[in-house]
């Protein structure tokens, strides 16, 4: 990942306008910014690692954690956050024990916050690996989770019952 | 020479500086937090150096502005002081008022600026914190405490002045901007001598580790909260 990033690097210019899409390249290719990463584009562009970083956390669309299996994304837009979005991603935090922004430490679920998915309507929504979850409750988030768990489960059953037949 | 005329006391000024620090230098006080001598350029964030100058519609930053021949300024008039009681609110209002456990206690410029425009330190308007994220910065010397943070970047600015580039810098945005330190290896942080951010934050949000726990063992006397 890191060789990648380096030869993408030699294509860009050292100017410091260019930290912002570097950044935007680097995560379209790998999902995330890296701490490595934005050391080599500090070095790259002659900054500190603290700017890039501080560059990168001011804006939103940069996340630091690799993607999970499973990626979660709470509506906190106008309409989910007046019937009460904010829950809804709190159960999910809790659920999993991580903060949105952050990556279960199996890689399985990562949670993430976005403005607005533009289906109002529903409200509270919840985006689970970009299938729309309408009217979102606390006992949904535990339905959902629970629908991984035992997928997952299965999957682990069959391959078990696989090895043991061959 | 310059001559400019503040609060009806006539003085001669050299260019190249701005008007704050020129009327600081002359003993004039006006209420400030992120200037900073020294640097190329004033950041202008805190909001708390307003005055009113003859012919400008509305109070102006005066870190902002470079003194001219035959300006007549005014630090204290009533549009300046509700600006800067506003913002000095502002700031109270993201800060956590624990004066007693700070080792700022007595030494802190918000305590001085509270005093200096009758502010109270706790506002009874304000029912909780909107600026509560913990402790953050993960630096082998130094702790840093967000909810005492003001924000003046004058730590910023000593570390670049220091090293040429800056090892701080302001991470997120919004209430939980934080200031925050990239480099996480001892060996490649220059901060074993250094003390430059530590000595002058104002509201000590950033202090050395291992003197955290005897600066709030040398506190004086319990201190009340609020004037």
């Amino acid at each position: 990942m890191l060789k990648d990033i380096d030869e993408m690097l030699l294509t860009s210019e050292k100017k410091r306008e260019n930290l912002i899409p570097i950044l935007q390249r680097i995560q379209q290719r790998h999902a995330y910014l890296s701490p490595d990463a934005m050391k080599l584009v500090a070095l790259h562009l002659g900054i500190s690692s603290s700017e890039v970083y501080g560059v990168a956390t001011f804006y939103n669309q940069f996340r630091f954690h690799p993607p999970g299996k499973h990626q979660i994304k709470v509506c906190l837009g106008t309409a989910c956050h007046v019937v009460g979005g904010d829950i809804i991603l709190e159960n999910f935090e809790r659920k999993l024990g991580i903060k949105d922004g952050e990556t279960t430490p199996d890689r399985e679920f990562s949670i993430e916050r976005v403005a607005c998915v533009g289906c109002c309507a529903l409200a509270p929504v919840a985006v689970v690996d970009d299938v729309v979850q309408a009217c979102m409750a606390p006992s949904k988030v535990e339905g959902i989770l629970l629908g991984f768990d035992i997928e997952r489960e299965r999957d682990e059953r069959e391959k078990q019952e696989s090895e043991a037949s061959q | 020479m310059i001559k400019v005329n503040v609060d009806g006391r006539a003085i001669e000024v050299g260019e190249g500086q701005s008007l704050l620090a020129v009327c600081l230098q002359q003993g004039i006080f006006i209420p400030h937090l992120c200037f900073l001598e020294g640097m190329p350029e004033s950041p202008a964030s805190c909001r708390l150096c307003f005055v009113d100058i003859q012919g400008e519609p509305a109070p102006v930053a005066s870190c902002k502005v470079p003194p001219w021949d035959g300006m007549v300024v005014r630090t204290d008039t009533e549009r300046v002081r509700r600006l800067q009681k506003s913002a000095l609110r502002l700031l109270l209002s993201v800060h956590h008022v624990d004066c007693r456990n700070c080792p700022s206690n007595k030494k802190c410029v918000l305590q001085d600026l509270a005093k200096f425009l009758g502010v109270p330190l706790k506002s009874k308007k304000l029912e909780h914190l909107q600026r509560e994220i913990g402790v953050e910065l993960d630096h082998p010397l130094f702790q840093f405490v967000p909810e005492r943070c003001v924000l003046c970047e004058k730590c910023i600015a000593v570390c670049r002045q220091h090293n040429d580039f800056s090892l701080l810098t302001f991470a997120k945005r919004g209430f939980n901007t934080v200031v925050t330190c990239f480099e996480k290896d001892p060996d490649r942080l220059p901060c074993s001598d250094c003390r430059a951010c530590v000595e002058i934050c104002p509201v000590s949000a950033i202090f050395l580790k291992n003197e955290a726990a005897e600066a709030c063992l040398d506190q004086p006397p319990p201190f009340p909260d609020s004037p």
